[in-house]
């Protein structure tokens, strides 16, 4: 379905991404220049406490936070020098995925799913939900892949928590992304929802072959579906491996002293994240 | 629905409806009629309105030439409205004061749980709708056909206009006192307009007060008008300025009723944040 | 646990809502001076109003019964003013589009928020009787200028109304349908449309009946509608058809608000 099409720009890296630094207008350094590069379809989950610049790291890859200075290349194109309309064309390409999904409420299921499409359509077309058949078709068989076969016409403010992530997620993949960005998509979730969501986005992942940066406050959950783990901390990556390389050593330099032997329970419920990074985005930009 | 109730073993080519609608046709024929009635509303109403479209043709042009003259204010005639616009403070303050004074018992009429029986209800009520239906202006003709031109014409257009805004949002707040404190005080063997007075009154003070704030400002704005009926304050000196064509007098009076508006707004809506 | 015998207050006052009894009094003698104030620089002319209270009896008794034999003018005049409502408030709705978006701090830039909130709060400041004047001059007497006036206020009520629900609103949305790569317009109409349209609505019907309030007086600067009737027949003393007059547009405001209220609450 998705075409990776990156390997063709001469074997540039799926996604590049170069001292990437945002300082906000209060003063706040929130990016203090991240270097990342996936060259291969993987899921990345990025750990760090509240505050160390997750949010705002993959809000400057869709420059819904616009970064004050750095590089992000998608399949070797640079998105930092968009310009508007360019911009648009490049986040079509990168599906994104939220903590309180972000769904319209007051629109149906499809018209939420299709709305992934919209960098695709004409204005008048999209007022009219006229979408070509392969779009309509599409977003059937995804419902159905994510498990809202025949939920189409329910108004997402009629779903529970983990079945609007299931939109969210079809959504997303709507766009036929590159990239897909998820911004703790399981904080809001109980944490059996919060598995199952994961092994969807893991499988999705596999079957699309589109990497994905995830980021999240669970290190059970991460450590468990993540096949590589990027470690946070004052807005710089201070770890970086394979998810089995994730030790005890390492999560404290991500989070500080802490006896991380001792066992947890089953569910790991991470006490619910503060959303600062969140609150910082404007509507606006 | 859960993750492992997927069918995992589905048919590997299932065919999915390459057509979808947003509203079933029954709903779009709705649709449909809902927005052909706005269309027909909206036609009948302007071509009966019988429009002669000739006016709007050169109407950028009068208005320039409006704004032309208007400029440069004649500042020299603020004094001269100095005393209107204190007469006309007057007039929405005095004309409150007198609604506070009649809203009271009216609102307790047209409470259900306070009023004596069905026909002081319908009383209280007729009184109400009376007094919100009419204009505060029209209220202007009719006082000023009986007290003849003045402030109190207009002080008494204020206050009727305002007794049922003030009363019916009182009345409202009266039913839904606390049932309770009602029943306490009652149970002490007080006497009805003790009841009142004791167990209802302290509780729909904050809404009588505030309301009658809010009303205080809606009345400024109000009594800058009524002077357009001959009942009193800035009206008569900006309708008299404007029938003269004395539009650069016009312009200081309006950025005068601006001024005196905007400040009796922001001072209502503060009083009004430290009350509630 | 203390046994000895406490003496009590024998002097107890209700606490007012002015904190000590000295605030109330100078309250109290704050609103006397006011009153002596207020009643000395207006010089009423007590004589005068003695005069009127005979006076008042008078009107009172020739509005009653009031004078319904020329409903023909009264239902021209009211018909018009229903007219004038209805098309004020449509067209007034299409133009508070563009003035709600443009007041919305979240959606418009600066500059343009500044310039859209300054419109606004002058354009609100006028009484509409004002406006109706400034038209009236512009095009002439009649229902035309009615309906601009009306027109012009509904779209600074429902401009300043719709830029508060935009600004209510949840930015979540936005932030996901731009995150698709959708353009302003689609952003518009997918993320902030859902989410303004039903309050907008139920904004909308508020103002059609208010509009139907309004457009009984603008007529007594001559901007057409039923005032107009009513303004003629209180300068003729024709006091019956007056009170017919009166009656109606109690009547007519008082079903609007009903209509008005049943119409928001089937908006779900």
């Amino acid at each position: 379905m998705s075409a990776v099409s990156g390997a063709a720009a001469g074997g540039a890296p799926l996604l590049a991404v170069a001292g990437l630094a945002k300082v906000y207008p209060t003063g706040k350094k929130a990016l203090g220049g991240v270097d990342v590069v996936i060259d291969r379809p993987q899921l990345v989950a990025v750990i760090g406490s509240s505050g160390a610049g997750k949010s705002t790291f993959i809000r400057c890859i869709n420059r819904l936070v616009e970064p004050t200075a750095g590089s992000v290349r998608l399949n070797g194109e640079e998105i930092v020098a968009l310009d508007r309309k360019g911009l648009r064309a490049a986040r079509r390409r990168i599906g994104m995925i939220f903590q309180e999904y972000n769904l319209v409420e007051r629109l149906s299921v499809m018209q939420n799913v299709l709305s992934g499409r919209l960098g695709y359509t004409g204005l008048l077309a999209s007022l009219r939900y006229r979408f070509p058949p392969e779009d309509i078709q599409a977003a059937f068989a995804l419902l159905d892949r994510v498990g809202l076969d025949g939920y189409h016409n329910q108004r997402a403010d009629a779903l529970s928590g983990g079945q609007r992530q299931r939109v969210g997620i079809a959504r997303a993949l709507m766009q036929r992304p590159e990239l897909l960005l998820l911004d703790e998509p399981t904080a809001s979730l109980d944490p059996k929802t919060s598995r199952q969501i994961m092994r969807l986005v893991r499988e999705l992942v596999a079957e699309r072959q589109t990497p994905a940066i995830i980021n999240i406050h669970d290190v059970a959950l991460a450590r468990a579906h993540a096949d590589r783990i990027i470690g946070m901390k004052d807005g710089l990556i201070v770890f970086d491996a394979e998810a089995s390389a994730l030790t005890d050593a390492a999560l404290t330099r991500i989070y500080g002293e802490e006896d991380w032997s001792t066992p947890q329970d089953e569910d790991d419920e991470a006490p619910a994240a503060p959303t600062v990074a969140t609150a910082q985005v404007d509507a606006l930009s | 629905m859960t993750a492992h109730q997927l069918p995992q073993d589905r048919a590997p080519m299932r065919r999915y409806p390459d057509h979808w609608e947003r509203y079933s046709l029954r709903e779009r024929v709705v649709h449909w009629i809902w927005l052909g009635g706005i269309a027909l509303a909206a036609a009948w109403s302007v071509s009966a309105l019988d429009i002669e479209w000739a006016f709007f043709a050169d109407a950028h042009e009068q208005a320039a030439d409006l704004i032309e003259r208007m400029w440069p204010p004649r500042w020299s005639y603020l004094p001269r409205i100095v005393q209107p616009l204190i007469e006309t403070l007057h007039i929405a303050t005095l004309g409150t004061m007198i609604a506070i004074v009649f809203a009271l018992p009216v609102a307790f009429l047209a409470a259900r749980n306070t009023t004596y029986n069905q026909a002081t209800w319908l009383l209280g009520r007729a009184m109400l709708v009376m007094s919100r239906s009419i204009n505060t202006v029209i209220w202007g003709l009719l006082f000023v056909a009986i007290f003849g031109p003045g402030p109190v014409a207009g002080i008494c257009a204020v206050a009727a206009r305002s007794i049922g805004f003030i009363a019916k949002l009182v009345a409202e707040a009266i039913e839904e006192v606390d049932a309770g404190q009602i029943e306490a005080a009652e149970s002490t063997g007080a006497s009805t307009l003790q009841v009142y007075g004791v167990a209802i009154l302290p509780q729909i003070l904050p809404v009588l007060i505030g309301t009658s704030i809010y009303r205080w400002d809606i009345n400024v704005r109000e009594s800058s008008v009524l002077g357009f009926v001959g009942a009193g304050g800035i009206g008569l000196l900006l309708y008299a300025s404007i029938n003269q064509f004395a539009w650069s007098q016009a312009i200081v009076i309006l950025i005068a009723i601006l001024g005196i508006v905007i400040i009796s707004e922001a001072l209502s809506a503060y009083v009004r944040s430290r009350i509630v | 646990m203390t046994t000895a015998v406490t003496s009590y207050p024998s002097r107890w006052r209700a606490p007012s809502i002015f904190g000590s009894p000295g605030r109330r009094l100078a309250f109290w003698a704050l609103v006397a001076a006011y009153l002596v104030w207020s009643l000395s620089t207006l010089n009423v002319d007590t004589a005068r109003i003695l005069a009127g209270l005979p006076r008042a009896w008078t009107i009172l008794e020739r509005m009653v019964p009031p004078d319904f034999s020329r409903w023909e003018l009264l239902l021209t005049g009211m018909v018009e003013s229903v007219q004038i409502a209805i098309a004020a408030t449509i067209i007034g709705a299409v133009l508070s589009i563009p003035i709600g978006i443009a007041a919305s701090a979240n959606l418009s830039p600066r500059p343009l928020y500044l310039l859209a909130r300054a419109f606004i709060v002058t354009g609100r400041t006028f009484h509409e009787v004002i406006i109706a004047i400034f038209f009236v001059k512009l095009f002439g007497f009649g229902p035309v200028a009615g309906l601009l006036t009306l027109a012009f206020s509904s779209a600074i009520f429902l401009g300043k109304m719709l830029a508060e629900d935009i600004e209510n609103m949840k930015p979540g949305p936005v932030e996901a349908i731009r995150a698709t790569g959708a353009s302003f317009g689609q952003t518009f109409f997918y993320a902030v449309v859902p989410q303004v349209l039903v309050k907008t609505l139920g904004v909308l019907i508020y103002r059609l009946d208010s509009n139907l309030r309004h457009s009984t007086v603008i007529g007594i600067v001559g901007a057409g509608g039923i005032g107009q009737t009513l303004s003629a027949s209180f300068s003729r003393y024709d006091f019956d058809f007056a009170s017919a007059i009166l009656l109606t547009i109690a009547a007519m405001v008082a079903f609007g608000e009903w209509f008005s209220d049943w119409a928001r609450r089937r908006l779900r």
